[in-house]
């Protein structure tokens, strides 16, 4: 009991020192810089116990949940020997959980805005709903697109750096070509994509498959699928952008 | 109250958020592999764990820390605070701005969740020679570097592709180095790019921004607020490769010196 007490509070005390460095840089900067007192000292507190009690929770579950499910259903899949439904699953985890990303709904939104200023589309509401939402079906298939290339490549041992190498050529070459207003939002895409949920699962999913695979390193194998589905986004953007 | 309503929202915005992947869990574990997976109790539990966890750490933040970096991105990129009039900007009357987008952007990135799931997994999978704090000190220095970068870039108004083109020469070249040196890193080194980019970083990052871009004559929010991300998301790729390559040239010197002194003795 006093064990498990201790061990929580360790857990805790951790979270914190995860925390202390905002709290610092927010603090110097309040005080020293922009020389005001910190405003409502009572909500900052709570909120900050809220955020420590949240990380502990987040951290153990990632080793209860996450991991183990990501794991266990990428070893599954892997003795089941099908090809054809490995690659379905990638596919469906990388679509299914950017489709209804908060962060991207909020950038496509803005990017449609964007360009109806820059009279790229029309100015009304219906043009820009039905471009954001172009956007947004676009992304997710391309995130789901680079999963089912990621799984490919760690069951083919392809060395991860000349498929990216590749693909930021291609990156670069595609920017000379959208029009400008795309650019930046093409290039944050790639950011936007990969929420708290899924890093661990997308993880789990690329290492436990690298383990049960003879031959495979899950170190240098396992890990590649998130630079992918940061990279596609970028690419699929910027050809969506001169398609339209 | 306020904060009840908030929780129930937050939590409710969640569930939703994840109800697609449970689902597609779900399907595959039913549909396709049809045996039950071991510890499925333990799962259930860990997955309850990690939503309730991440409500109520976007509540906090959104509750505390949030409104006031965001507050602090507008007063610190407000003309009256930096002491400049609307003509002639010069980049020089930004300094307190780019130290706080680094030191913003290096905070927010130890905090990221994100981060720290794939520090512990690299360091489970590499026999702990990757360390979790080693991985997460590297990548908030990658993410300060690029944040400031791209604060600059708002400022002086210089063209976003130039930036990213000249970051993707560099972690080519590095790559093609790295390769040679520490090869086991280089995939590892791509997804902390992917990683930083979360739920603690962005919105302070976007928030920093946003302000600068609309604070700045001659700029504006929707072209120039966009591509902090992406400097967010490219420099830690080369920050980690740069580690890997100077903990190898260590190591290499470190053998090189053991080799000398064991020739001494003998």
């Amino acid at each position: 009991m006093l064990a498990g007490f201790l061990s929580l509070l360790r857990m805790v005390a951790g979270s914190l020192r995860d925390l202390a460095p905002i709290l610092l840089v927010i603090g110097f900067f309040q005080i020293a810089v922009l020389q005001q007192p910190l405003p409502h000292v009572e909500r900052i507190a709570v909120g900050v116990v809220l955020v420590m009690i949240g990380l502990t929770l987040f951290i153990q579950g990632l080793e209860m949940g996450l991991f183990p499910i990501g794991e266990a259903m990428a070893q599954a899949l892997a003795r089941k020997g099908s090809l054809a439904w490995l690659l379905a699953f990638a596919f469906c985890l990388g679509f299914g959980t950017t489709a209804a990303e908060p962060a991207l709904i909020a950038v496509a939104a803005k990017a449609a805005r964007a360009m109806a200023d820059a009279g790229v589309i029309a100015a009304d509401e219906a043009a820009q709903a039905s471009y954001a939402l172009g956007l947004r079906v676009t992304v997710a298939l391309s995130v789901g697109a680079s999963l089912v290339l990621g799984v490919f490549r760690i069951l083919k041992g392809w060395p991860v750096h000349v498929l990216i190498i590749g693909g930021y050529l291609i990156v670069v070459v595609l920017t000379f070509f959208a029009p400008p207003e795309i650019i930046g939002v093409a290039y944050d895409s790639g950011g936007v994509t990969t929420s708290t949920v899924t890093v661990p699962l997308v993880t789990a999913l690329g290492v436990g498959l690298a383990s049960s695979i003879r031959g495979r390193n899950p170190l240098t194998d396992g890990f590649g699928l998130i630079a992918f589905a940061s990279m596609f986004p970028m690419i699929f953007v910027m050809l969506y952008g001169m398609a339209v | 109250m306020a904060l009840l309503t908030h929780l129930w929202t937050t939590t409710a915005a969640t569930v939703l958020d994840v109800l697609p992947i449970v689902a597609i869990l779900v399907f595959f574990q039913i549909a396709v592999i049809r045996r039950r997976p071991p510890n499925l109790r333990r799962m259930v539990y860990g997955f309850v764990y990690v939503l309730l966890g991440l409500t109520l750490f976007l509540v906090g933040l959104e509750e505390a820390l949030f409104p006031i970096g965001e507050i602090m991105a507008r007063q610190l990129t407000d003309p009256d605070f930096l002491g400049i009039d609307a003509v002639g900007v010069s980049w020089q009357d930004y300094l307190w701005v780019f130290a706080f987008a680094a030191a913003i952007g290096f905070a927010t990135t130890i905090a990221e969740p994100s981060l720290i799931a794939v520090a512990v997994k690299a360091n489970q999978v590499s026999g702990g020679t990757i360390s979790v704090w080693g991985l997460r000190i590297t990548v908030a220095i990658g993410v300060a570097t690029g944040v400031s970068l791209g604060t600059f870039r708002i400022v002086t108004g210089t063209p976003l592709h130039w930036y990213i083109i000249a970051g993707y020469a560099a972690l080519i070249l590095q790559t093609m180095r790295a390769v040679r040196v520490a090869a086991p890193i280089v995939p590892l080194a791509y997804d902390s790019g992917g990683v930083t980019t979360s739920t603690v970083t962005v919105p302070l990052v976007a928030a920093l921004g946003l302000g600068l871009a609309s604070t700045i004559p001659g700029r504006s929010p929707v072209i120039d607020g966009f591509g902090l991300i992406a400097f967010a998301s490219l420099f830690p790729m080369i920050s980690v490769l740069g580690y890997a390559d100077l903990s190898a040239w260590r190591r290499r010197r470190r053998r090189a010196r053991d080799a000398e002194q064991q020739g001494r003795k003998t």
